[in-house]
């Protein structure tokens, strides 16, 4: 008998584009919420950011189920962790745990794309960046997911970092306002949405601040 | 002996060491489900194809799972037989407990997630599409978990041909207030273009419902159809192509 079906594969890409921003005293972190594998739209209200800790948010796009076990995982540990420190992950602890995480898994990677957005235990706005097998950087903003290619260009236009080489290190957080980057994050869904088949249907914000975290919706299109 | 010999034969990697599910042998088309007013409706065909062959006729795919949920099956027949012994061990031993707490809707589409993606973890995954729906303290559930353990929730779902062909009229036409006659209306909508356009559907069906008070799988029937059409008849007409 010929074979008839495909080959199967223990990935997928179930896209999405997660975006974070770190300012002086908040971070917004945000994602579109559609899912879907292939030209298929599986459910258009899929949250894919997960709240860590008390001041660490992430967002990742990918694969759905490594993503899913990723964060159980995530969880897990955090938990562990504040038994045995009856404290809160700092967003730099988790940071450096999830690169653990995801390089634990070198070999069978966990297909998630992910950004780490949070407070530092100065109070300011940290983003961390990282690949599949857990190269992360810290940086003042980020794009990771099916948008990327879109999103990351017009904030380095936008938002003009100052180079990492520069000695003595500067400073890499956004000199926006809070409502100013909330604002950005809108604009550059929006305009992913127009040319990203993956990225849709509605974006979720999430905005970490002395005050705690805030979550907001809007409408992208649908098609 | 060189290096490539020895990795031939390392156990690890005989073929005949560890049998896996590399592709699928006898399979049941898409299943289609959604929230209604009173709880879930689900419903599939019961053809059981072996490649191109029509080989079974007569399998049920939409099955009770403990007091209050129900699932339903497209992908490999053989696979989906085992996850029902999965799930009567595990409702048993829930059971065993005799505290009053069964597992609901949520707990099982939960547990499924996890056996779904641990089998794909081996490389020896369990080649379905798996919908579960179901009702348990005034909440309505219904999920999906894929044959590599992608999972959601969503007020209607389907699988296989039924994404591409059932789940555009569910966007357009579900509510979350559809009556039971109105959704059995809908899905029957959906099963129908199926039945036309998908080539393993078949015209024996069965429905599901479950609600607050309990699973009810209609007996099999069939829907009436019409092949009358102008464009099925001579379906090339006004398509000249290039040639």
């Amino acid at each position: 008998m010929t074979k008839q079906q495909a080959n199967w594969s223990p990935y997928d890409n179930n896209g999405g584009s997660c975006v974070a921003i770190a300012g002086a005293d908040y971070c917004v972190v945000a994602a579109d919420t559609r899912m879907s594998t292939g030209y298929n739209i599986l459910t258009r209200d899929y949250s894919k950011i997960c709240k860590l800790a008390d001041k660490a948010v992430m967002a990742s796009s990918g694969f759905q189920a490594d993503v899913k076990a990723l964060q159980k995982l995530l969880a897990a540990r955090h938990l562990i962790y504040q038994h045995q420190h009856n404290k809160q992950m700092s967003c730099p602890a988790m940071a450096q745990l999830l690169s653990n995480t995801l390089y634990y898994k070198r070999f069978f990677p966990y297909y998630s794309f992910n950004v780490l957005g949070g407070l530092d235990n100065e109070g300011k706005g940290c983003v961390f960046t990282y690949d599949a097998v857990g190269s992360y950087e810290r940086v003042g903003y980020s794009s990771q997911g099916s948008g990327s290619t879109l999103i990351m260009p017009f904030l380095d236009n936008q938002l003009k970092s100052p180079s990492p080489l520069l000695l003595p290190a500067q400073d890499a957080v956004t000199p926006l306002s809070e409502a100013e980057a909330v604002d950005l994050v809108k604009t550059v869904f929006a305009s992913a949405t127009e040319r990203d088949i993956y990225t849709g249907d509605k974006l979720e914000i999430v905005v970490l601040n002395a005050d705690g975290i805030r979550r907001e919706y809007m409408e992208l299109r649908k098609d | 002996m060189s290096e490539s010999n020895r990795a031939k034969q390392s156990p690890l990697i005989s073929e005949a060491a560890s049998e896996r599910t590399q592709y699928p042998y006898v399979t049941g088309t898409s299943v289609v489900a959604l929230k209604y007013k009173d709880g879930i409706l689900m419903a599939s065909d019961m053809g059981g194809s072996y490649g191109s062959t029509l080989r079974y006729k007569s399998v049920e795919r939409i099955k009770p799972i403990g007091k209050h949920s129900l699932l339903g099956a497209s992908g490999e027949i053989s696979d989906f037989q085992e996850i029902l012994r999965f799930l009567d061990e595990l409702i048993l031993y829930d059971n065993m407990w005799d505290d009053g707490n069964s597992l609901g809707p949520k707990e099982v589409h939960n547990y499924l997630t996890r056996v779904m993606y641990n089998r794909r973890n081996k490389f020896d995954p369990l080649w379905n599409s798996l919908i579960l729906g179901g009702v348990k303290n005034g909440q309505k559930y219904l999920g999906m978990v894929s044959m590599i353990g992608v999972n959601f929730e969503d007020n209607h779902v389907a699988t296989g041909f039924g994404n591409h062909l059932a789940r555009p009229i569910l966007r357009d036409e579900w509510h979350e207030n559809l009556s039971f006659e109105d959704g059995v209306k809908l899905l029957e909508k959906c099963m129908r273009v199926l039945l036309y356009r998908d080539r393993s559907a078949v015209n024996k069906f069965q429905v599901a419902k479950i609600t607050e008070e309990g699973v009810t799988i209609s007996q099999p029937y069939s829907l009436k159809t019409f092949w009358g059409f102008s464009s099925f008849q001579n379906p090339t007409v006004g398509a000249e192509g290039s040639w």
